[in-house]
C-alpha cells in the first residue's frame, strides 16, 4: 500500500499572530512555522497503514522554501520520501490551484491512497482535499475519524450530527482526516537524524507540465482583499443588582440594547 | 557569524517543546505536590532519545550534540525543572563520562541501557565534608583480589533512589588532594551499596536526592572508569558538560517564569486596567526577557564550543553562573508580578521560585563558578 500524504506548513498558533498594518496579510517575521496539526494526524495514519499493510509513505507539499521543514518533520516521524513543489510562480495561488498542483504531482507517484488533514489551521478552508479528489477523479471521504483497509476497500467512519457514518470506499481514494483519528507520534531524535539523511525531491511547475497562467496568481479565483485583526476583547461588565429580578432585568437590557442579540 | 539554528536543531527543539507542553506541563504541579518521580515521562523522554542525546547511535543513543541537548533541556525545564534534573544527570553526569572515559566493554554494557531509559544513572561526588572542596573527598577504594572495595558516604545524589548505575569517586591513592582520586561504575546490585536517607528539599520535589552508603562495597576490577588516579580529571571535565546542561535548565525555569508573568500581566486588572500597562511591570518583564536571552546565548555558545571539541571550562561556568542567577531573578520577579497569587501554590511561579534556587548551588555554586572564571583570567 503506497500512501501519499499532502501537508502544509502553517504558523504556530501558540504564538501571537499579528496582521500587517496595511492589512495585506499576516506579519511573517517572528512566526514559528510548524507542520499543520491535522496533517500530523494524516502522516500518523499513513505510517500506521504502512505498519499494517507494508508499502511506502510519501509526503508532498506545495509551498515556499521554508516549508521544507514541515516535510522534514514528516520524514522524522517516519515517512519514506518527500516531494516539495516550489515555484515562484505559485505566489498568490489559491486553494484550487494548490489542489491541481498536488494532483499533477501525485500522478507521478505510486499511490494507492491519498491522505490530507481536514483543514489547515491558518485559513481553515477545507478545500484542498476535496478539490484534489476531483482533479484526480478519485472517490473521497472527508473528516474521517477511523480507517480500516482490506482487499483494496477502505472502511471509514465520519462523525456526523448525532451518530457515526460508516462508508466503504474503493481504493485508490482521497481521505481527509479528523484529529480524533489517532494520536500522532513525536519525531524522535534518531528519527530526526535519519530524516536529515533523506533527500527531499524538489519539483517546479515545469516538471509537472503546468503553466504559471494555469495555477499562479493570474489563475486564482480567490483574492484576499484585506486582513483585519479580531476586535480586542473588552473587559466584562459586572452588575451588582439588589434583587434577582433586578439582575434579570439588567441582563435582558444588556442583551437587547448593547449586545443586540434579542 | 550565524545565529540561526540548523533544521535538525529546530526539529529537536520543536519535538521537545511539543512533548513538554503536552505530556509534562499538565502534570508538573501535581508531581511537585506529590513528590512523585515521573517514571512514565522519563520513559517518554527515552523513547524520543532524550535520555542519551549525545550517546552515538551504535550505543543506542540519539547521536546528537550538545546544542541539541541544551535546546531540549530548556524545553523540558520550562515544563518541569525536576524532570529536567533527572534528564540532566543521566545525560551529562552518567552517559557522558562513560562515553568519554569508558572502555569499549563499559560502553556496550551501560550506554544502551541508560540511553533507552530502561535504567537511569546517578553521580556520587559530594560527601558530607567535601562539597565545593570536592578534592578532599574521603571515600576510599582499595584493590582486593579481583575487585575493588569501596567505603564511604556520598550525599545529595540526584536520582539515587531510582538509579541502576552509580558513578562513584573514591580515593585509591594515599596522597591527599585531587591526585589520589579514581572514578568507578557501581551497579545497584553490587554488594555493599545502599541508598540512605532521601532528603526533604525546598524544590525539585519530583526528583530524588539521597545519601548513598558504601560499606565494603565490592566492584569488579574492570569497573574502574578512566585511569587510576585520574578521577578528578574525569569529574571536572564531566562537570563542564553538566554545567552547560544546568545552564539550560535554568534558562527553561526563567522562561517559564517570564511566560507566566506575561500572560498574567495581560489578564490581571488593577486600577481599571491590565497591570501590563503599568511601567513598573513592563520594566520587570523587559529585564527578565533581556537576561534570559543573554543566558540562552551564553549557554548555546558553551554547548557549541564543547561540540567543537574546544576547551569550554570558563564559558560553561559563565553560562551556568549567569543562567542560574537569571532563573532566580526571573522567578523572584515572577512571584512579585503575581503578588499574593505568586505566593500560593495555585499558580506555578511559586514552584519556579523554589526550583530556581538549586541551580545556583548544584554542580558548583555561583561562588565556585566565579572562582573558575577568575582563575581562567588570573592564573
Amino acid at each position: 500500500m503506497d500512501v501519499v500524504v499532502c501537508v502544509k506548513q502553517v504558523p504556530d498558533t501558540e504564538q501571537p499572530i499579528r496582521v500587517r498594518p496595511d492589512g495585506s496579510g499576516v506579519e511573517e517575521q517572528g512566526l514559528n512555522w510548524i507542520l499543520n496539526y491535522y496533517d500530523e494526524h494524516a502522516v500518523e495514519e499513513a505510517l500506521r497503514v504502512r505498519e499494517k499493510h507494508g508499502g511506502t509513505v510519501t509526503v508532498v507539499c506545495v509551498g515556499p522554501a521554508r516549508a521544507t521543514e514541515a516535510l522534514r518533520t514528516a520524514l522524522a516521524m517516519g515517512a519514506d520520501e518527500a516531494v516539495h513543489v516550489q515555484d515562484p510562480a505559485l505566489e498568490g495561488a489559491d486553494h484550487l490551484a494548490v489542489a491541481r498542483v498536488l494532483a499533477e504531482t501525485i500522478r507521478q507517484l505510486r499511490c494507492d491512497l491519498v491522505l490530507c488533514g481536514r483543514l489547515a489551521t491558518d485559513d481553515n478552508a477545507s478545500v484542498v482535499g476535496p478539490a484534489l479528489a476531483e482533479y484526480l477523479s478519485l472517490p473521497q471521504a472527508t473528516a474521517i475519524s477511523k480507517l480500516d483497509i482490506s482487499d483494496g476497500v477502505a472502511t471509514v467512519e465520519r462523525e456526523v450530527e448525532g451518530g457515526v457514518e460508516v462508508l466503504q470506499v474503493p481504493l485508490p481514494a482521497v481521505f481527509t482526516v479528523e484529529r480524533t483519528i489517532n494520536e500522532p507520534r513525536y519525531p524522535t531524535l534518531p528519527g530526526i537524524m535519519k530524516a536529515k539523511r533523506k533527500e527531499i525531491r524538489t519539483l517546479t511547475l515545469k516538471d509537472l507540465g503546468l503553466e504559471p497562467g494555469q495555477v499562479g496568481a493570474q489563475a486564482a479565483r480567490v483574492r484576499y482583499s484585506r486582513f483585519d485583526p479580531p476586535p480586542r476583547r473588552e473587559a466584562g461588565r459586572v452588575v451588582t443588582p439588589d434583587s434577582p429580578e433586578e439582575g434579570a432585568r439588567l441582563i435582558a437590557q444588556f442583551l437587547q440594547e448593547t449586545a443586540k442579540v434579542l | 557569524m550565524d545565529f540561526a539554528l540548523s533544521e535538525e536543531h529546530r526539529l529537536v527543539q520543536q519535538t521537545a517543546r511539543d512533548f513538554a507542553t503536552r505530556e509534562i506541563l499538565p502534570v508538573a504541579s501535581q508531581l511537585d505536590a506529590e513528590h512523585r518521580f515521573p517514571a512514565e515521562i522519563v520513559r517518554g523522554l527515552a523513547e524520543l532519545g532524550l535520555m542519551g542525546v549525545m550517546v552515538p547511535e551504535e550505543y543506542g543513543g540519539a547521536g546528537m550534540d550538545n546544542v541539541a541537548y541544551v535546546l531540549a533541556m530548556e524545553e523540558v525545564a520550562r515544563a518541569c525543572a525536576s524532570t529536567a534534573a533527572i534528564m540532566s544527570v543521566n545525560n551529562s553526569l552518567v552517559c557522558d563520562p562513560i562515553l568519554r572515559y569508558g572502555t569499549e566493554e563499559q560502553k556496550r554494557r551501560y550506554l544502551p541501557v541508560l540511553a533507552s531509559g530502561r535504567e537511569i544513572g546517578c553521580y556520587c561526588l559530594t560527601e558530607p565534608q567535601a562539597g565545593s572542596d570536592a578534592a578532599s573527598l574521603q571515600t576510599t577504594a582499595r584493590l582486593d583480589g579481583d575487585g575493588w572495595v569501596l567505603n564511604g558516604t556520598k550525599v545529595f545524589v540526584t536520582n539515587a533512589r531510582e538509579a541502576w548505575v552509580f558513578i562513584v569517586y573514591a580515593r585509591t591513592e594515599p596522597e591527599a588532594g585531587p591526585r589520589g582520586i579514581s572514578a568507578f561504575i557501581v551497579e545497584r546490585d553490587h554488594p555493599g551499596i545502599s541508598v540512605g536517607k532521601v532528603e526533604r528539599k525546598m524544590g525539585l520535589l519530583a526528583s530524588s536526592t539521597c545519601e548513598v552508603l558504601l560499606q565494603d562495597c565490592r566492584v569488579p576490577r574492570d569497573n574502574l572508569l578512566g585511569a587510576r588516579g585520574e578521577g578528578f580529571k574525569v569529574a571536572l571535565s564531566t562537570l563542564d558538560g553538566g554545567r552547560i546542561g544546568i545552564a539550560a535548565q535554568a534558562v527553561g525555569i526563567a522562561r517559564a517564569a517570564l511566560e507566566e508573568s506575561v500572560a498574567y500581566a495581560r489578564e490581571r486588572r488593577q486600577f481599571g486596567r491590565p497591570i501590563a500597562e503599568f511601567q513598573a511591570i513592563q520594566w520587570k518583564i523587559a529585564d527578565m526577557a533581556t537576561r534570559i536571552d543573554a543566558a540562552r546565548l551564553l549557554t548555546l555558545r558553551a554547548a557549541w564550543l564543547r561540540d567543537q571539541g574546544k576547551r569550554c571550562t570558563a564559558e560553561a561556568s559563565m553560562a551556568k553562573l549567569f543562567a542560574s542567577e537569571t532563573a532566580m531573578f526571573a522567578a523572584h520577579q515572577g512571584v512579585q508580578i503575581f503578588g499574593g497569587y505568586g505566593y500560593i501554590k495555585d499558580y506555578p511561579v511559586e514552584r519556579y521560585f523554589r526550583d530556581a534556587k538549586i541551580t545556583e548551588i548544584y554542580e558548583g555554586t555561583s561562588e565556585i563558578q566565579r572562582l573558575v572564571i577568575a582563575r581562567n583570567l588570573l592564573a
